[in-house]
């Protein structure tokens, strides 16, 4: 039996990887082609059909650059960077719970790597942690552009977290769990979270932009004043492993939203199909509708990211420490204060 | 009336610095508007033009390279006046007359030809003054969509004779098309 559990999970968690992995490698592309679109021009069209093959284009592009290295004393902490934020992007998937079960070899079978009763905790360390990889890598560049998107991602993400977190603990008031499993099946059917944490929910969204340092909360990179910022001193793959962590980052954010507020694997009449159709269609259905709902998450941040202009840095604090924490505050009050009459 | 109180265009818009609203200042439905224009701009026609497959169609008035022409017999119209020189206002062209001698008489119209004809590219700024000059219509701009090279060296945006006067087998050609008509 215990054999059969590795052999599991070492299962999921290739595949998880392998599907972080592609999915954020076409998140490029579909970054670049949505903001063509919004642009109204065609976007990469000529490596493969309908440019397919851009991702690897692009991969194999950077892999030929030259790997240059400043002239910085930490030569190790600039190697040290990237591989933190790469590492973190990746180590955040494994407490996602991708479907309910398969009944498959006369067992079940979780689509979870690591059921943690304390999920929602374990996410919100690793992506405070996150901060690490950008702050060192800039620290570690040695130059003064770099420095300042250090203490830019630094300060925007220790802000925003308060606020995440504070919207996070409304959420959780309501479900009682800190395990994502558990929160997931509460929101069988049409039982979604979105439909009680609506301004937590919102809350949440704003401030995933910021944690993933995105548009419009895209300080630490901005191409204009600061030339690129943290990644102003890298080259070749190191720079890859900062863009591909920014997109791995982006599907994970996107798929802890679906899974936290629009209800993870469950669709309406889910029980209906697994009572008739079998627990594994019903399953493999759910995992097709996470999918489809992490896609619309990953389109919206990208198309919040070529609607909307750049924050100012007060104005980024004015909105974080001013606005989004007592708003969050407020909600978590609210709903401490319904769910107690109600009981 | 005065400057300020009427529009040429039509769309002045009086600018003002009202206190926003509480609804104005939370910017939510500002950005959802946003974001409803970007969304429009996904399904509008693109405007690009992939350019080795498609092409922008040319003016009508379009004038390209020079092309000295060939008469029905296949012999060089130009006869070396120099209108042309004279006519260019970039002074790009430049030609050398000589005197046609007995056997040349299937080459050359006239009697006196031209044995040097160069047009530099660098200077022509193609306004087609030299067609209009000519009196043997010798030179045209074409519609060709050829254009000069990019290159290191200046003289070879030097277009001599070789590169100007009309292929033998286009000549022959036309004057089949004439001969059927």
């Amino acid at each position: 039996m215990d054999k059969t559990i590795i052999i599991d999970k070492a299962v999921i968690i290739i595949v998880v990887f392998a599907v972080t992995m592609l999915m954020a490698m076409y998140a490029t592309l579909a970054e670049r082609k949505i903001a063509a679109w919004i642009q109204d021009r065609l976007g990469p069209n000529r490596a493969g059909k309908g440019g397919l093959l851009q991702p690897l284009a692009d991969g194999l592009k950077l892999f030929a650059k030259e790997e240059y290295e400043p002239n910085t004393p930490n030569k190790f902490l600039f190697k040290f960077g990237p591989f933190l934020s790469m590492t973190l992007a990746l180590m955040t998937s494994a407490v996602i719970p991708w479907g309910d079960k398969f009944h498959l070899f006369g067992r079940d079978i979780i689509l979870q790597a690591a059921d943690l009763n304390v999920g929602v905790l374990y996410i919100l360390a690793v992506l405070s942690v996150g901060v690490y990889g950008i702050m060192i890598g800039a620290w570690a560049s040695n130059n003064k552009y770099s420095l300042m998107s250090g203490i830019r991602a630094a300060s925007q993400m220790i802000s925003y977290e308060i606020a995440m977190g504070l919207s996070l603990i409304a959420l959780l008031l309501m479900t009682q769990t800190l395990s994502l499993r558990e929160i997931a099946l509460q929101q069988s059917g049409m039982n979604w979270n979105i439909f009680y944490q609506p301004i937590g929910f919102l809350i949440f969204i704003i401030c995933s932009f910021a944690e993933t340092n995105r548009a419009p909360f895209d300080l630490a990179e901005c191409e204009q004043e600061l030339i690129g910022g943290f990644h102003t001193e890298y080259s070749s793959m190191k720079m890859g492993f900062y863009l591909f962590a920014e997109y791995a980052n982006l599907f994970i954010s996107a798929t802890i939203m679906s899974v936290l507020y629009f209800g993870a694997y469950n669709y309406p009449g889910m029980s209906w199909v697994i009572e008739n159709w079998g627990i594994n269609i019903g399953n493999v259905l759910g995992i097709i509708a996470l999918f489809v709902k992490i896609c619309f998450f990953i389109f919206v941040f990208m198309w919040v990211r070529w609607t909307l202009p750049r924050f100012r840095y007060d104005q980024l604090m004015n909105l974080g420490w001013k606005t989004l924490i007592p708003l969050a505050l407020l909600n978590l009050v609210v709903t401490a204060v319904v769910i107690l009459l109600l009981k | 009336m005065s400057s300020n109180t009427y529009s040429l265009s039509g769309r002045k818009k009086t600018v003002s610095d009202k206190k926003l609203t509480w609804s104005e200042r939370i910017y939510l439905v500002a950005i959802f508007k946003g974001m409803m224009v970007t969304l429009k701009h996904m399904f509008k026609k693109k405007v690009t033009i992939s350019y080795p497959e498609q092409t922008r169609p040319f003016s009508d008035v379009y004038r390209g390279r020079h092309m000295l022409m060939r008469d029905e017999e296949g012999r060089e119209r130009c006869t070396a006046c120099g209108l042309c020189a004279l006519s260019c206002p970039a002074e790009a062209i430049t030609m050398k007359a000589a005197e046609r001698t007995a056997d040349e008489l299937h080459l050359y119209r006239e009697e006196k030809y031209a044995e040097i004809y160069e047009i530099n590219m660098l200077r022509c700024i193609f306004c087609g003054l030299c067609e209009e000059a000519c009196p043997k219509q010798a030179i045209y701009l074409t519609k060709s969509k050829q254009i000069a090279k990019a290159d290191v060296s200046r003289e070879n945006f030097i277009f001599g004779k070789d590169k100007l006067v009309m292929p033998l087998e286009m000549a022959i050609e036309n004057t089949k098309q004439q001969n059927q008509a």
